[in-house]
C-alpha cells in the first residue's frame, strides 16, 4: 500500500495540509480519531495526527500538521506525488456526537485542525455551534473559512490583536458561558495550558467540557503506556481510552510535565535535520 | 593432533560404533556456551551468546543417554523428538537433526535461544536429575539453536498444496501468527497476516532485544512466509482499520486466527508513576528495539532517556531485557529491584547470569513505595522498603512481607516498570459475540476455537503472559483445527 500525498497546501508559515491516500482509514474513520504516521517507513518517529477530514470516495484522509520538530519538518518537505512511510489507523475512540443543544468549540493554534471534524459532526447532528478560534497572530490562524461556514457564531481572538479581538480564548469562552441559557457542552482543543484554563473557566459554570489530549505516543494501540495521563485520579492511556476526556477530571499539570520529557533530545534531532536540509539545499525558500 | 581433538575423535568413534557407555557420557563436561566478553558487550547490541562450534555440539550431544522413554520430550510444549535429533547431532548428521526438529517446531532458531529450557525440556532430563542440577542437563536448547543456525540462509520454502480458494486472516505476526500462517498456507489456503506495527514479528522484534535474539532471524522466518505466498499487511489494526466481522462478512475471509499478544503494560499504582523518566518495559524496549532509539541522532528519530542510574522493577525475562538494554544505552548503575528472592525470579537462568555479568545489581527482597521527583517532574529517586519471605501464598512461592521502618532511597533518574501486562481490550471492544474471561483473555476450547464460528485464538491473548514456544504450540493446534474446519 502506498500512502501517496495527492494534494498539499500551506495554511500558514508552519502549518501544512495534506490529503493522503489511505482508503481503509478513510472508510473507517469517525470524528475525533487519529492516525499514527511516519515520514520514513523504517527508522522514523511514529507520530500521532488527528484525521481532520476524509473523502471516502477518493480514499483520502486530510491531515493538518504543524512543523514543530524533526518528523513534522520531514513531512513538510514532501510534495504532491510523494508518499508517507506509513499511515496506521484510525485510532482512539470516536467523539460521542449527539444533539446536545448548544456546543461551544474552542480551538487554539494547531488545535483548530483536530477541532474541525468534531465541530462539523456536532453541527450535522443539529447542535448550535459557537466557535472560538485563537492564534498568536493573524498569519497563524488556520481554517477560518471552514469554521465560518459551519458555525452559527464565530469568535476570533489573537494574542497581539492583529486580527479579531485582542484576547486569549478563555475571555470569550467566559462570556459565552455567562449567557442564558448556558451552553450544553464545551470542547477545547489546543495547547495543554490553554485546555487547562478553558476547563477552569467552564468548571465555574458547570458546563461539561471535553478535551482532546495530545500526549507523547509510541505505538498508539495501548501497548507502551507512554501516553498515560491521570484522569479522575486514575491512570488512563490516551490512545485507547481517549484521546477525548472529561476536561474537569484531567490532571493537566502532570501532563505538561510529561510532555516536556524529550524536549532537549528532540531539539537536537530537529537541528541536525535542519542543518542537513540546508546542506543539501532543499527548498531554500521555505524557512524552517 | 592436539590432545583435545584426539579425545574427541575417540569419543566420536565410540559413539558411532555404539560403544559409548553412560559412564563415558557422564564424564564429558557440559559444554559452556561461548559468549562475547562481558565488559565488551556492555556497549554493543550484537548477540551475546555466540553458539556452539560443531565439536562442542557433538560433545554436548554425546552427553545424552538416549533414554528409552525420553522424559525431556514431555517437557517440550511442542514435543520435539529430542532424543532423535540429539543423536543425529552426536553422529554429525546435522541436516537430519534440523529435519527432525522442523517436524514439530517452525522456529527452532528462535526457541533454541529464548525457551526457558530449565523449566521445560531440560528440567526433565535424566542427566540433570542424575547430577541433581538442571544446569548439568543436556543443553537441548543450545543444540537446537546449533542445528537451526547451520541451516540458516538456505531458505528452504515448504511446499504449498494446490489452492483451495479459501481465505484465512491471521491477526498479529507474533510466533503464534507466524505458525498459523505457515501451516494454513501449506494446506493451500490464501493467507493474509495483519499487523498493527510497521514491522512484523511481534514481541520477537519489539520486545526481545537484538543482543538476545537477532532480528535477522525473525526476518528470515517472515521472508519464508512471503515466499510461500502469504500476504503480510502492516499498519493494519484489526478492530479499527477493519473489524473481524467486516473481514469475515465483507472481505471474504473464511477463518480467522487472533494472535494479538497481551498488550497493556501494568503499573504499580504508586505515587510518582507519572513522572518523566518512568517507563513501562514495553515502551522502553520498543523505543530501543523497534524504533532503534539506540541509534538516536544516527539515522533514528525516536528518543529515549539518557540515564545514569536506572531502577528496573520486576524479576522476569522482560525485566532482565530492560536492565541489560539500559546497560547498553550507557547507564552507569542499573538496579534490578525485586520483591522476592532470586530463587523465585521467573527469568531464565541464563538471562540472570548474563545480567549479573554485565554489572546489573540485584536488589532482591525490596520493593518501591513511591517515586520521587523534582520541581520539573523528573525522577530523582525511588523510596524502597525491604522485605522478608513469609508463608507460601497460593502460587506456592513464599509471600514477601514488608519490614517496618526499613525505608531507604535509591538514587535513580529512570525507573522501568516490568511487572507484566494486561490483555489489550481493543478486540474485545470491537468484536461483539466473542467470549472473554474476567481478565480479558479470549476463551478457547482444546482446539483453540473461540466462541465464534470460524474464529480461533492463541498465544498471550489466550494464556496471559506465556512463552514463544507456547504461543507456537497453540498456533499449531489452531492451524490444524482451521484446516479441518475449512476442509469440511
Ligand atoms: C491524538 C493526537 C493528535 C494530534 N493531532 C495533531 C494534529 O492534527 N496536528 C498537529 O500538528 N499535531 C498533532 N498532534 C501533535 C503531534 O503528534 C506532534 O506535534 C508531533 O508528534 C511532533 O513530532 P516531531 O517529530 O515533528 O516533533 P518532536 O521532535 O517530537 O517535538 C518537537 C517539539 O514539540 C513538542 N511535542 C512533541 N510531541 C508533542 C505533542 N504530542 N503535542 C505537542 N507538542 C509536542 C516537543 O516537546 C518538542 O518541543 C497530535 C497529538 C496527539 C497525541
Ligand atoms: C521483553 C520480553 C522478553 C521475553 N522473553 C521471552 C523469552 O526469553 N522466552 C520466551 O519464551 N518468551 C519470552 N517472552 C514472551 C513471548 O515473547 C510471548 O509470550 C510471545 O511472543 C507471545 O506470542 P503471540 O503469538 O501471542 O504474539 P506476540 O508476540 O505478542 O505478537 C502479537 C502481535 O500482534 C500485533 N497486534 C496486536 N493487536 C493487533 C491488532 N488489533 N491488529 C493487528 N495486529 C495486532 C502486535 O503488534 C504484535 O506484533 C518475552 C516477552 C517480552 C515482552
Ligand atoms: S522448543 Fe524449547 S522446550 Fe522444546 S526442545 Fe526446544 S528448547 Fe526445549
Ligand atoms: S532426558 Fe536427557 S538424556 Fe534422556 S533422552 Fe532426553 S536429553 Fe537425552
Ligand atoms: S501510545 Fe503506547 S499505549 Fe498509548
Amino acid at each position: 500500500m502506498s500512502f501517496k500525498i495527492l494534494s498539499k497546501r500551506q495554511l500558514s508559515e508552519n502549518v501544512f495540509q495534506v490529503d493522503v491516500q489511505a482508503p481503509l482509514v478513510a472508510r473507517a474513520r469517525k470524528a475525533g480519531q487519529f492516525v499514527i504516521v511516519s515520514p520514513d517507513p523504517d527508522a522514523g518517529e511514529r507520530i500521532p495526527l488527528t484525521i481532520a477530514g476524509a473523502n471516502s470516495a477518493q480514499g483520502t484522509i486530510r491531515l493538518i500538521f504543524q512543523r514543530v520538530g524533526k518528523a513534522t519538518a520531514q513531512m513538510a518537505e514532501l510534495n504532491e506525488g510523494d508518499a508517507l512511510g506509513y499511515v496506521a489507523g484510525p485510532l482512539g475512540r470516536p467523539t460521542h456526537i449527539e444533539n446536545f443543544g448548544t456546543a461551544v468549540c474552542v480551538g487554539g493554534g494547531i488545535g483548530i485542525a483536530p477541532l474541525l471534524p468534531i465541530a462539523a459532526a456536532l453541527k450535522e447532528a443539529g447542535n448550535t455551534v459557537v466557535s472560538i478560534l485563537g492564534a498568536r497572530t493573524k498569519e497563524l490562524l488556520i481554517l477560518e473559512e471552514e469554521f465560518r461556514t459551519l458555525s452559527d457564531e464565530l469568535i476570533i481572538v489573537t494574542d497581539d490583536g492583529s486580527y479579531g479581538r485582542k484576547a486569549v480564548v478563555t475571555e470569550p469562552l467566559e462570556t459565552v458561558c455567562r449567557r442564558s441559557p448556558k451552553p450544553n457542552l464545551a470542547i477545547a482543543i489546543g495547547p495543554t495550558i490553554m485546555m487547562k484554563f478553558c476547563c477552569e473557566t467552564t468548571k465555574k459554570f458547570e458546563v461539561p467540557t471535553q478535551v482532546s489530549l495530545n500526549t507523547i505516543m509510541v505505538d498508539g494501540t495501548g501497548m507502551c503506556g507512554g501516553c498515560r495521563v491521570e484522569v479522575g485520579g486514575k491512570t488512563k492511556f490516551v490512545c485507547v481510552d481517549g484521546p477525548e476526556f472529561d476536561g474537569h477530571q484531567v490532571n493537566f499539570d502532570l501532563m505538561m510535565k510529561r510532555m516536556s520529557a524529550y524536549k532537549a533530545l528532540e531539539q537536537k534531532a530537529y537541528e541536525a535535520f535542519r542543518e542537513h536540509v540546508c546542506k543539501i539545499g532543499l527548498h531554500h525558500k521555505t524557512t524552517i | 593432533m592436539t590432545n583435545e581433538s584426539k579425545e574427541f575423535q575417540e569419543l566420536v568413534e565410540k559413539q558411532q560404533a555404539g560403544l559409548l557407555k553412560p559412564k563415558d557420557r557422564f564424564a564429558i563436561p557440559a559444554q559452556e556456551m561461548p559468549a562475547q566478553d562481558a565488559l565488551g558487550r556492555r556497549s554493543t547490541m550484537s548477540e551475546v551468546a555466540l553458539g556452539y562450534t560443531p565439536m562442542q555440539a557433538r560433545l554436548e550431544a554425546m552427553r545424552c543417554l538416549q533414554c528409552k522413554n525420553a522424559p525431556c520430550v514431555e517437557g517440550c510444549p511442542v514435543r520435539i523428538r529430542i532424543r532423535e535429533f540429539v543423536e543425529a547431532i552426536a553422529n554429525g548428521m546435522f541436516q537430519e537433526a534440523i529435519t527432525i526438529i522442523k517436524e514439530n517446531s517452525l522456529l527452532p532458531a528462535v526457541c533454541g535461544r529464548v525457551c526457558p529450557q530449565e523449566v521445560q525440556c531440560q528440567e526433565k532430563c535424566t542427566v540433570g536429575l542424575k547430577f541433581k542440577d538442571v544446569n548439568q542437563s543436556v543443553s537441548i536448547g543450545r543444540l537446537e539453536r546449533f542445528a537451526a543456525d547451520l541451516s540458516k540462509g538456505c531458505g528452504a520454502v515448504p511446499a504449498v498444496a494446490p489452492t483451495t480458494g479459501k481465505k484465512v486472516a491471521v491477526i498479529g505476526s507474533g510466533p503464534g501468527g507466524i505458525v498459523v500462517a505457515a501451516d494454513t498456507r501449506r494446506a493451500g489456503h490464501e493467507v493474509t497476516v495483519f499487523e498493527a506495527f510497521h514491522k512484523p514479528g511481534g514481541v520477537m522484534v519489539y520486545g526481545i532485544p537484538e543482543f538476545r535474539l537477532p532480528k535477522s532471524i525473525v526476518q528470515e522466518e517472515i521472508d519464508v512466509l512471503s515466499k510461500m505466498g502469504v500476504k503480510i499487511v502492516c499498519n493494519f489494526i484489526v478492530g479499527r482499520t477493519r473489524t473481524i466481522e467486516q473481514l469475515m462478512k465483507e472481505d471474504g475471509f473464511d477463518a480467522v486466527y487472533i494472535g494479538v499478544g497481551a498488550g497493556l503494560p501494568k503499573f504499580m499504582n504508586i505515587e510518582g508513576e507519572h513522572l518523566v523518566g518512568v517507563y513501562s518495559a514495553n515502551e522502553y524496549l520498543t523505543r530501543a528495539n523497534l524504533m532503534k532509539a539506540y541509534a538516536f541522532g544516527r539515522g533514528a528519530d525516536t528518543p529515549i532517556a539518557v540515564s545514569k542510574n536506572v531502577a528496573v522493577l520486576g524479576g522476569g525475562n522482560v525485566a532482565m531485557d530492560a536492565a541489560r538494554m539500559a546497560v547498553r544505552l550507557g547507564a552507569e548503575n542499573v538496579y534490578l529491584v525485586y520483591r522476592r528472592s532470586e530463587k523465585e525470579m521467573p527469568a531464565r537462568i541464563e538471562e540472570v547470569h548474563h545480567a549479573k555479568e554485565e554489572g546489573v545489581r540485584f536488589c532482591t527482597l525490596q520493593s518501591p513505595r513511591r517515586i520521587l521527583g523534582d520541581a520539573g517532574g523528573h525522577v530523582v529517586g525511588m523510596e524502597c522498603l525491604r522485605y522478608d519471605l513469609g508463608e507460601p501464598d497460593e502460587s506456592g512461592r513464599r509471600r514477601p512481607v514488608a519490614i517496618k521502618g526499613s525505608e531507604f532511597v535509591l538514587d535513580v533518574d529512570t525507573v522501568i516498570v516490568a511487572i507484566g501486562n494486561d490483555a489489550n481490550p481493543l478486540i474485545q471492544q470491537t468484536t461483539p459475540g466473542l467470549e472473554f474471561n474476567t481478565w480479558g483473555n479470549i476463551v478457547v476450547d482444546d482446539n483453540c476455537k473461540t466462541s465464534m464460528e470460524g474464529v480461533y485464538a492463541g498465544g498471550d491473548i489466550v494464556l496471559g503472559a506465556a512463552t514463544v514456544i507456547l504461543a507456537m504450540g497453540q498456533g499449531r493446534i489452531a492451524a490444524a483445527a482451521m484446516n479441518q474446519y475449512l476442509a469440511r
